[in-house]
């Protein structure tokens, strides 16, 4: 939004608007060069949105756990990748016995979501857990106080499974029937990459179920309204918060198995950490607080890192595109945070809610 | 029943369970194995084996005050004393067996009846507070299920892996080790030891809260000191080193940890001293603070003479080993001094610092490296890039500050996280690998000249970190004083009350961020010279969250206390090298117990005292 009448002038919004426009030139100019150049092929382009859209319901589900917290106490819940982080590596054990047995591969469609059951309830425990002994002590306080607590629990819980589980690296058992792919119009796109962007789609419909149409998201959305009034109304609204950590937590949890599936390799203590701050900028994108802005969110910051190193970073002539993924996403992020704070979704939130 | 529930029982139970909880949580973590390498007297107590006795000692002590508030007799605070080191050990008790060939079985049958038992207890209780029949057999069964999810899966794993060791890697032999007191081929008789051990030390606590005050604090000086000397038993010696004679050194420590008759002999002094001190030192202080301005004035500034001669000499006090660990406490001291600028006195939770912190070392690098990557081969110093390090942090700051200015409290926060990790990736990036080296970084770069002498040694370069530190300190003192500093603390409090009352806080905040990179810079340029090598890994996000954590810990916006965090945070896992591999863990579980219990810090400044104080507590509605 330029301010042509502005009273003053001002030279943050100056500073602000001369960026704004470097960056539209920087995004226009890298698209320019690459698609002019046509080093990438439909198809590649085609594929390379897949896996995105892939990758980006895995963020998305993860995105759900800090909007739902969000949504009920204003606060970021920076352990959230570590919840996450919580589920993925304690079903890899799970994985191998499953694969070691020979149930993974002979029965596929029971074996994972039994995983996925275990990482969602394993997350789940550990997300209650974090409510109940950091946060809720912490309710009410200036609002930095949570955030640096929840600081110290993100390095608290990844230091725990470190020791706990060691500090080496794990990979998940490769599944059988998701190995290859299905070729539509010419066009290969790997099954497990639709595998995962359905699965969580599943879990994405049943919380969005959850939350609209039972008793209990009724009483989740009126606490996020006005935590008085509903206390008024009779609604336990410490059960209410710790259910909220819950679910966020039973989602991040399965969001680590469909993760795990889709990159096997990686499991480790630290591997939360980045899809964690991935999944807030995906909240954030959204809309934080908002439930399909989440979901929406996700899946444009997956698409927008598979697709932007390549179209506009390469195109600017920067060697090793690829490497600059996680710049490109917390890049988005800043931006965001600059100069679309309400997200894609969000309602204008006060200047102090922001 | 009814015994147990009365109220002191539930309170010795919760906390018994609580200290019970630790001592398995930080064996299962490896702690306890890890510091069993560490002796904290010669062939008689390890450092693992204190952290086994001490849990049900403190609790029990702490669960004997709770007893007398309550108004108990003494019998049953022994009582509760014994209890607390039964309960204590009744967890890694549990493990143990768990954990054993003959006794596998148990962890099975409790994984598969788990589910049952919790269902039906659940249901239960839902029954009791008045549910209907079918709610509570509906409730049952979701129980049932996904507590049983989770216990057969975890049967599964064990089942197949074979023991608890393959999934939890610390529950090991050195564990069973450790807690058995080293009795790991009889089962049973290490349990034994494990319980009497325990229950001796719970009873200890309790005997101890029941002593007299003078002989209490002087017991409790006494094994504070002995048990903190004994585990930084290499500290000691190495400082010992320095200034006393082989033979005497020999007869004092095997190696670096302390004889027995040295402990012995520590513990009686320092016993005797803790005597003196609770009979006659609140007498003593009372006699300083009746003393006249003049005199009191005069014994501070003595103090302040003293404690600055400390720190010229501390060197030579310490030897070099120490001193490069002073050396990098004071790194960290200078950066938490920087970015308490921002968090402390503008109240700007920055959570990128690494970043003024990674250009001022990269900037360094570059100028004067004599490697391939140098740009002018040495023909710049030190001296003359450590300004320009300064300018370049701060323009850098200045740069990631202007599009952060409209944000505030976590976004700004989390902003800026991004921008350090966007410095992290671009550092180790090929992108600008022409420039500073990629993942190999850039090497060769030679020591500061210092007329005439190169400064490579630590002993020296502390000089360097100390000047440095002094000027940051000062320069904070007198900004937080300042005109700047009153907006700072406005901003800090209200932003848009201080807008309203004309502060352009667009420049005061852009201030904080710059004057904070440039020390950030400075730490940097240091730390470059100083290791000779700059890698980006040396340039993560643990950088930030230690500089934040020392602040927190040692006290927001108080500069006595980011000295003491930077040499409790910093300092004691370099000393205590069993330490560093848990450092996150502590810093981690530090920082949300600082924030629960004490928000101000170790050593509170006076302003955030007094807020503390003044018992302004927004009620739970004041978030929204």
């Amino acid at each position: 939004m330029f301010k042509w009448k502005t009273d003053e002038f001002s030279w943050v919004d100056f500073t602000i608007d001369v960026l704004r426009v470097l960056i539209v030139l920087g995004v226009v100019v890298g698209a320019w060069n690459t698609l002019s150049s046509g080093r990438i092929t439909l198809a590649q382009w085609v594929n390379l949105f897949a896996a995105g859209l892939s990758q980006g319901s895995i963020y998305a589900l993860i995105a759900l756990g800090y909007t739902l917290v969000y949504g009920i106490l204003l606060m970021i819940n920076f352990a959230h990748g570590e919840v996450f982080m919580a589920g993925a590596f304690s079903t890899v054990f799970l994985a191998e016995a499953f694969n070691r047995t020979g149930f993974l591969n002979d029965q596929p469609l029971l074996a994972i979501p039994l995983m996925i059951m275990f990482a969602g309830l394993v997350s789940m425990t550990v997300a209650i857990l974090l409510e109940r002994v950091a946060y809720r002590p912490l309710r009410g306080s200036p609002r930095l106080v949570p955030l640096i607590t929840a600081i110290g629990a993100s390095f608290f819980l990844q230091y725990t499974f470190r020791g706990l589980y060691g500090s080496g690296f794990k990979a998940y058992p490769q599944v059988k029937i998701l190995q290859g792919a299905i070729s539509l119009g010419g066009i290969n796109i790997p099954i497990v990459q639709i595998f995962v962007f359905f699965s969580a789609l599943a879990l994405m419909l049943c919380l969005y179920w959850l939350v609209e149409r039972t008793r209990i998201g009724k009483a989740m959305r009126a606490v996020s309204e006005n935590k008085e009034v509903a206390r008024l109304m009779g609604i336990d609204i410490d059960f209410v918060i710790m259910f909220t950590f819950g679910v966020g937590g039973f989602l991040a949890g399965s969001a680590g198995v469909i993760n795990g599936v889709f990159r096997p390799q990686g499991v480790n203590f630290f591997m939360g950490f980045i899809p964690g701050i991935k999944a807030f900028t995906a909240a954030v994108l959204g809309g934080i607080g908002n439930i399909p802005g989440a979901m929406l969110g996700g899946l444009f910051l997956g698409v927008i890192e598979a697709i932007g190193p390549n179209l506009v970073l390469a195109g600017l002539g920067i060697p090793g595109a690829n490497q600059l993924k996680d710049v490109i996403a917390f890049t988005m992020l800043v931006l965001v945070l600059i100069f679309r704070p309400q997200g894609i979704l969000g309602e204008r939130l006060s200047e102090k809610k922001a | 029943m009814d015994v147990l529930r009365s109220r002191t029982s539930r309170d010795v139970l919760s906390l018994g369970l609580l200290s019970g909880a630790f001592i398995l949580f930080t064996g299962a973590v490896g702690m306890v194995a890890a510091f069993h390498e560490r002796e904290v007297v010669d062939r008689f107590i390890s450092l693992g084996q204190l952290m086994l006795l001490t849990a049900p000692f403190v609790t029990a002590y702490f669960a004997a005050g709770r007893l007398r508030e309550q108004g108990e007799s003494a019998p049953r605070m022994l009582v509760a004393g014994v209890a607390v080191g039964l309960l204590t050990a009744l967890p890694s008790v549990i493990l143990l067996l768990f954990n054993s060939d003959e006794y596998r079985f148990l962890l099975f049958m409790t994984l598969r009846l788990a589910p049952l038992v919790a269902a039906s207890v659940i249901a239960w209780g839902r029954l009791r507070a008045g549910a209907e029949m079918q709610t509570a057999i509906g409730i049952w069964l979701l129980v049932a299920v996904l507590v049983g999810i989770v216990t057969y899966s975890f049967a599964l794993i064990f089942e197949v892996k074979g023991d608890l060791r393959s999934v939890f890697v610390n529950i090991d032999r050195d564990w069973v080790e450790v807690v058995t007191f080293d009795n790991r081929k009889d089962l049973m008789r290490g349990i034994g030891a494990l319980g009497l051990v325990s229950i001796v030390s719970g009873l200890g606590g309790s005997i101890l809260y029941l002593l007299p005050t003078v002989p209490r604090r002087a017991l409790i000086y006494g094994l504070g000191v002995t048990a903190l000397i004994g585990a930084f038993g290499e500290t000691a010696r190495l400082i010992l080193q320095e200034n006393v004679d082989r033979d005497t050194l020999r007869e004092i420590f095997r190696r670096d940890t302390l004889r027995q008759n040295a402990a012995l002999a520590l513990f009686v002094i320092s016993t005797a001293a803790g005597f003196f001190w609770a009979l006659f030192g609140s007498q003593a202080r009372e006699r300083f603070s009746n003393l006249d301005y003049g005199p009191r004035r005069a014994v501070n500034t003595v103090g302040f003479v003293l404690f600055v001669l400390l720190m010229l000499m501390l060197p030579w006090l310490i030897g070099r080993t120490l001193s490069d660990v002073a050396v990098t406490i004071g790194i960290f001291v200078l950066m938490g001094l920087g970015l308490n600028i921002a968090i402390g006195l503008a109240g700007l939770l920055d959570l990128g610092y690494v970043t003024n912190y990674a250009v001022g070392a990269y900037i360094l690098a570059v100028l004067t490296s004599i490697g391939p990557l140098g740009l002018f081969k040495g023909t710049f110093t030190f001296w003359t890039v450590i300004p320009i390090a300064l300018l370049a942090a701060m323009f850098a700051g200045f740069i990631f500050a202007v599009p952060v200015l409209r944000m505030r409290g976590d976004y700004l926060a989390i902003a800026t996280l991004g921008f350090g990790e966007i410095i992290g990736k671009l550092a180790i990036s090929d992108w600008l690998k022409p420039l500073i080296g990629g993942a190999q970084g850039v090497q060769a770069i030679p020591k500061p000249i210092f007329l005439g002498t190169e400064l490579k040694n630590p002993e020296q370069l502390y000089y360097i970190v100390l000047a440095a530190s002094l000027v940051t300190l000062f320069v904070s003192i007198r900004l937080n004083n300042s005109r700047t500093g009153r907006q700072w603390m406005a901003i800090r409090e209200d932003e848009d009350v201080a807008t309203a009352m004309g502060i352009d806080t667009a420049r005061a905040k852009l201030l904080a961020f710059t004057l904070s990179a440039a020390t950030g810079g400075v730490a940097g340029a240091i730390f470059a010279a100083k290791v000779g090598t700059v890698f980006p890994n040396s340039f993560t996000v643990f950088i930030s969250i230690n500089v934040l954590s020392l602040i927190i810990v040692g006290g927001i916006a108080s500069n006595p206390g980011i000295v003491v965090g930077a040499i409790v945070l910093i300092g004691m896992p370099e000393l205590l090298r069993e330490f560093s591999e848990f450092r996150f863990l502590l810093y981690g579980a530090l920082l949300i117990l600082m924030m629960i219990k004490r928000p101000q810090g170790l050593i509170p400044s006076k302003i955030v005292t007094h807020e503390a104080q003044s018992g302004v507590k927004p009620a739970l509605a004041a978030a929204e």
